[in-house]
Parts: C-alpha cells; structure tokens; sequence
C-alpha cells in the first residue's frame, strides 16, 4: 500500500489507484478521494476562521490569507473580466480557486506527492457545473432567444459567413469549453505528476548506482517541484479565470 | 531484415507501430503550440516593455491566451497517453 507515497508506485497506479476503504462499494475511498475531502475541508476551515464573527480590523492569520485570496479573485479575476456586477459570484470562484488550488498542491507537499486532479473525475464535474451555471447565466440576462442569437450569430459578421461560423460557435461554445477546461487541469497535473515521477526515479537510480550521478538530476527534481508549485497556482487561476471569461461573456453579450 | 520482421509476432509488430504513433503524434502536436505560446508571449513582452502601466491587465489577457493555445499540446498528451497505456 503505498498511499503515504513512502515507495514507487506502480505504472497502473497512474490511471487506476486501488480502493482501501469499503471497497466493492460505491461510496469506496481511495487516495485521490481522500485528497478531495481533505481540499473540501481545508477550504471550508479556512474561510470558516476567517469569516467567524467579531474579528480584528487589522487581519492577521488566517483571516489574512482569506482576505488577501478574497482581494486578489475580486482584483485580477472579477474586475478584469466580468466588471463590477460580477462580485455576486465571487464566492463561486473564490471557493473554487481555493478548492482546485488545494486539490493540486498536494503534488508538492511530501508524503502525499500525487495531485488529485490528476483523475478526470473532479475536473470533468467542475467544467460541467461551469457549463451550466454560464448558460443559466445567459439565459437569465438576454434570454434564451437573445442567448442563442448572440452566441450562435455573432454580430458583425457577413450574413453569408453565418454558414462557416454558427457550426464553429457552435461546437466551440457548448461542446469544446467545458471538454478543454478539464482536459487542461487534468493534462496539466499528469503531466506534472509524470515529470516528477520521471526525475525522482532517475535521481534514486543514479545515486544508486554512482552516487556522482545524482548531482545532475536531483537540482533538477528541485527546480522541477518550485516549477510544478508555480503551475498548481497557474492552473487554478486559469480555471478561475476562464470561468470568469466565460460568464462575463454570457452575461454582456458582443455588440 | 525481412527475417527479422517474419519472425516477429503481429502482436508486438502492433504494439511497435503503437509506440511510434503515440511518440510521433505528441511530438507533432506540440510544435504549433510551442509556435503559438511563444508569439502571445513575445507580444505580451513587447506590450509590457512600451507600456509598463498596463502590465498587469496584459499579463492577464497573457495567461488567458496561454491557456487557449495550450489546450492544443494537452489534447496532443491526452492522445499520447490514450495511444499508450490504455
């Protein structure tokens, strides 16, 4: 059993991790499972503390950390995509940025080292939610003939190229989004997770075998693990991102 | 070298050929990619070097534009690893 990631796993491992807990069953738990409830938590304790009443006007703690997450979604996410009148959605991306963020940081943190967007699963049920929640979105602000017309029909474009482009639209909006979206969280952290494996393996074999060897690959583990916390951050914040871009887009159609 | 593939099982002539396409189809597919990120970043640069005020909304459109060109290279790795280990 290596769930405290102590040895190798096997390849197998990499799309299937076996079940320790009520296994045979729906409700079976393996370690990706238990990394998503740990990230639930964490997210729910962290603004829980932050948000419990009577605090300090001077933040400090935890209540730091929530208000600066809450201050950066609300300056680089909220404002720079949908305008003011999208902060009622701030704590849909607020609480998703922190939850995609938690689920990928445990591919750097030791003992765990295996990010748990890593399976198609989660990320595939959050693109989902994303598509529903920017077509309610739309339908609720322009209506779902506006909606429609707008999205399928951009305006501006030459009536005879509405045969080229409304297929495109299309597929690109209602088919292509919500797929890209989980496959780039999901590619990114395999790809992560199979770059660690990679130089970790390498670094063991070559100490290993010469000792002298390692001295090449290992500051490359090291570069490489500060390299795949800064794509963690990256890719919660492209998640966010888009799925500001995509609401805003629903909600102030082009003219 | 016509002895050495007759003697071959058409099993692992396959799973040859398998290996090669899963290779050559990620390779193939991160080239316009790496073309793509490259200009939006080039660009992203250049607009930041003449107009240091408005970096942060241009780094922002930048990840955006990263994140588009690269779903390209990922759907590229996504093909890879169906090709190979399923």
């Amino acid at each position: 059993m290596s769930v405290l990631a102590l040895e190798y796993p096997p390849i197998n491992h990499l799309f299937d991790w076996p079940a320790f807990l009520f296994d045979g069953t729906p409700l079976a738990v393996n370690k990706t499972a238990v990394i998503y409830l740990a990230a639930t938590a964490a997210t729910m304790v962290l603004f829980g503390l932050a948000g419990r009443p009577r605090q300090s006007l001077v933040p400090s703690g935890v209540q730091h950390v929530a208000e600066s997450g809450l201050n950066f979604i609300e300056e680089s996410v909220v404002m720079q995509t949908i305008g003011p009148e999208g902060r009622k959605f701030m704590p849909f991306l607020t609480s998703l940025f922190f939850f995609v963020l938690f689920s990928n940081i445990t591919e750097v943190i030791p003992g765990i080292q295996f990010p748990a967007n890593s399976r198609m699963a989660v990320p595939m049920s959050l693109a989902l939610l994303v598509w529903v929640i920017f077509n309610v979105v739309g339908i609720r602000s322009q209506g779902l003939f506006g909606y429609l017309k707008n999205t399928l029909f951009p305006p501006g474009v030459p009536k005879a190229l509405y045969i080229l482009v409304t297929p495109i639209e299309l597929v690109s909006t209602f088919v292509v989004r919500p797929f890209s979206l989980a496959i780039r969280l999901w590619a990114n952290m395999v790809a992560g997770h199979l770059l660690l494996v990679t130089f970790a393996v390498l670094s063991a074999a070559l100490w290993g075998a010469t000792y002298i060897g390692a001295a090449l690959t290992f500051p490359m583990l090291i570069a490489m693990t500060a390299f795949e916390i800064l794509v963690s951050v990256l890719q919660a914040f492209i998640f966010t991102i888009l799925t500001a871009v995509y609401i805003g887009g629903s909600m102030h159609p082009e003219h | 070298m016509l002895e050495i593939l007759a003697q071959t099982a058409p099993g692992e002539f396959l799973d040859g050929f398998k290996a090669i396409g899963a290779g050559l189809g990620y390779g193939l597919a991160a080239v316009g990619p790496g073309v793509g990120i490259g200009i939006v970043v080039g660009n992203a640069i250049t607009a930041m070097a003449r107009q240091p005020e408005s970096a942060g909304m241009v780094r922002t459109t930048m990840f955006l534009g990263i994140a588009f060109t690269e779903a390209l290279a990922l759907i590229g790795f996504v093909v890879f690893v169906l090709l190979y280990f399923i």
